[in-house]
């Protein structure tokens, strides 16, 4: 258990050009195959954190203390996927495209790399013979080439930002699902920014909760959710909303 | 029953109706370019249509009214007026198409380099443009026209001067918005180059905008065209041009008007059809 951490976050501080701090003090770290869950309301600074790990903060934020070592390659899935898809190209040759400047392999091989990407995020094989635009493609379908493309990095972190947010039901459950198994086959570690415990609770081994720009409590999920210290994080667990049939058993997070 | 369709209906498996389909379903696209097409045709099959020679004289048969033989009667040197609106339409748009080119081309580039980069690459071109911006449009025409000798030259070298600004303009704050979307951002840390973002990304996002804007302005380029030549310091007379065609028949105007009504028509009449072809190619982007 003496292994080194591949990512690293000390008191990482983020601020706008007039000095409004955005996320203040911010640490953890994160080791190999690891996945931590940031959790907390809209504009707690999960998704700066997130951004300033990829070097991709918005214009006027900047850095203004910290260091965020990182010893990996990390590659980020978005909230919103139809968004980070450039509309007028196919997705299969938006695929290809990271493929070959990653990979650094020939056109050719890059598209067949793109194709094995496509069938291991299980997306159907009609992609392959037609071009397909985003928006010709279902949100599920959007976000799973996202993820392809993110993958097609080899990302020792995946960077997750709140990727089911933008999507139904029915097909959230499949993107956490297909993300969770990949995870198991490629082994990377992954810092999921979300609103939904229940989701936080599923992906991650560990848990952080912020509010207003501070991580306010920091562990192990279970011990997180079932023995929460922070008011905070109490009020976070009992807004979610439970399921008629299962009010009163008390034993949502068991 | 009547059918209201304010989008375009999508296919059962989920595809846009095809592009032709959606042409169809324009009108303003079909008629502009069915007015553009008649004046094209007309302007390269010309030698075949008329019997006469631009600047053939026959000054027995001057200023005659519109006739059998001359359609739209003659000039004051007795040159048919039809064939010499024709041909200063084959002047006049190839002038307009040619001296677009240049401009165009640099004032995308500019533009999405200023709206992809911003920071000081912006402040430089935007710099630039407001400057030429601040000057009339036609003041900066005339001057350069006159340095650079009258004549299409002269037309060339202004438009390559003033004529990026307003694709420089339109396409930066597009780039600029398309910045601060997330595929751009996500494709720059996905390590594509800059080089390549802008050229097979940003630019066919930015293309179909441009292309509206370069109909409107070609409109206005004409326009330049025809006023420079109705000054005197546009194409040289000889050569048959609709400014020169208005300003020629000007002192005619109270006994044969159609001498320069008619070419001034004729600029009205490119100017609704380009109109209506960026109107119409709007209106299928836009429901993309």
């Amino acid at each position: 258990m003496s292994t080194s951490p591949i990512l690293e976050i000390e008191a990482l501080s983020l601020a706008t050009k007039s000095n409004e701090t955005l996320v203040d003090n911010v640490g953890f770290s994160l080791n190999k195959g690891e996945s931590l869950g940031l959790v907390g309301e809209s504009g707690s600074g999960k998704s700066l954190t997130l951004r300033a790990i990829l070097g991709l903060l918005p214009h006027g934020v900047r850095q203004t203390g910290g260091v965020i070592k990182s010893e990996v390659s990390s590659a980020m899935v978005f909230q919103d996927p139809r968004g980070a898809l450039d509309p007028l190209c196919p997705v299969v040759k938006q695929l290809a495209e990271v493929v070959y400047f990653r990979q650094k392999v020939s056109r050719k091989a890059s598209r067949v790399v793109a194709l094995e990407l496509l069938e291991m995020l299980g997306l159907p094989d009609s992609l392959k013979r037609t071009d397909r635009y985003p928006s010709q493609l279902s949100g599920g379908q959007c976000q799973r080439i996202v993820i392809a493309i993110a993958l097609a990095c080899k990302p020792g972190i995946l960077l997750c930002d709140e990727p089911t947010t933008a999507l139904d039901v029915t097909v959230q459950r499949q993107i956490i699902e297909t993300i969770a198994r990949l995870q198991q086959e490629l082994g990377f570690a992954m810092v999921f920014v979300t609103h939904n415990l229940a989701v936080a609770a599923a992906m991650c081994s560990k848990l952080a909760v912020m509010k207003k720009g501070q991580i306010v409590e920091h562990g192990n999920t279970l011990n997180v959710l079932q023995n929460p210290q922070n008011p905070y994080t109490q009020m976070l667990i009992n807004s979610v909303l439970p399921l008629p049939e299962l009010e009163g058993s008390g034993q949502l997070w068991s | 029953m009547k059918r209201i369709r304010t989008e375009p209906q999508l296919h059962q498996d989920g595809r846009q109706p095809s592009i032709i389909h959606r042409i169809w379903n324009t009108p303003s696209l079909l008629v502009g370019s069915l007015m553009f097409v008649v004046l094209i045709v007309l302007a390269v099959f010309i030698p075949y249509i008329s019997p006469y020679h631009p600047s053939e004289q026959n000054l027995s048969a001057f200023l005659q009214p519109p006739s059998a033989e001359h359609w739209l009667g003659t000039d004051q040197l007795g040159r048919d007026l039809f064939t010499r609106l024709i041909y200063a339409a084959r002047t006049d748009l190839s002038i307009m198409v040619l001296a677009e080119v240049v401009p165009f081309c640099t004032g995308v580039f500019l533009g999405m380099l200023a709206g992809y980069y911003g920071k000081w690459v912006d402040t430089v071109i935007t710099l630039l443009t407001d400057t030429f911006i601040a000057f009339p449009f036609y003041l900066i025409v005339i001057i350069v026209a006159f340095a650079s000798g009258a004549g299409e030259r002269g037309i060339y070298i202004t438009f390559m001067l003033v004529g990026w600004i307003v694709f420089a303009r339109v396409v930066r704050g597009l780039s600029a918005s398309f910045r601060e979307q997330e595929w751009v951002a996500s494709a720059q840390t996905l390590g594509l180059p800059g080089v390549r973002i802008i050229l097979r990304h940003l630019l066919p996002n930015v293309l179909p905008q441009a292309v509206v804007v370069l109909m409107t302005d070609m409109v206005g380029l004409l326009v330049a065209i025809v006023t420079l030549g109705y000054l005197g310091i546009g194409i040289a007379p000889p050569t048959p041009d609709w400014g020169t065609m208005i300003s020629d028949g000007q002192s005619f105007i109270t006994t044969a008007w159609w001498l320069s009504a008619v070419p001034g028509f004729a600029v009205v009449y490119t100017g609704i059809a380009l109109s209506l072809v960026g109107d119409g190619l709007a209106d299928i982007w836009r429901k993309k």
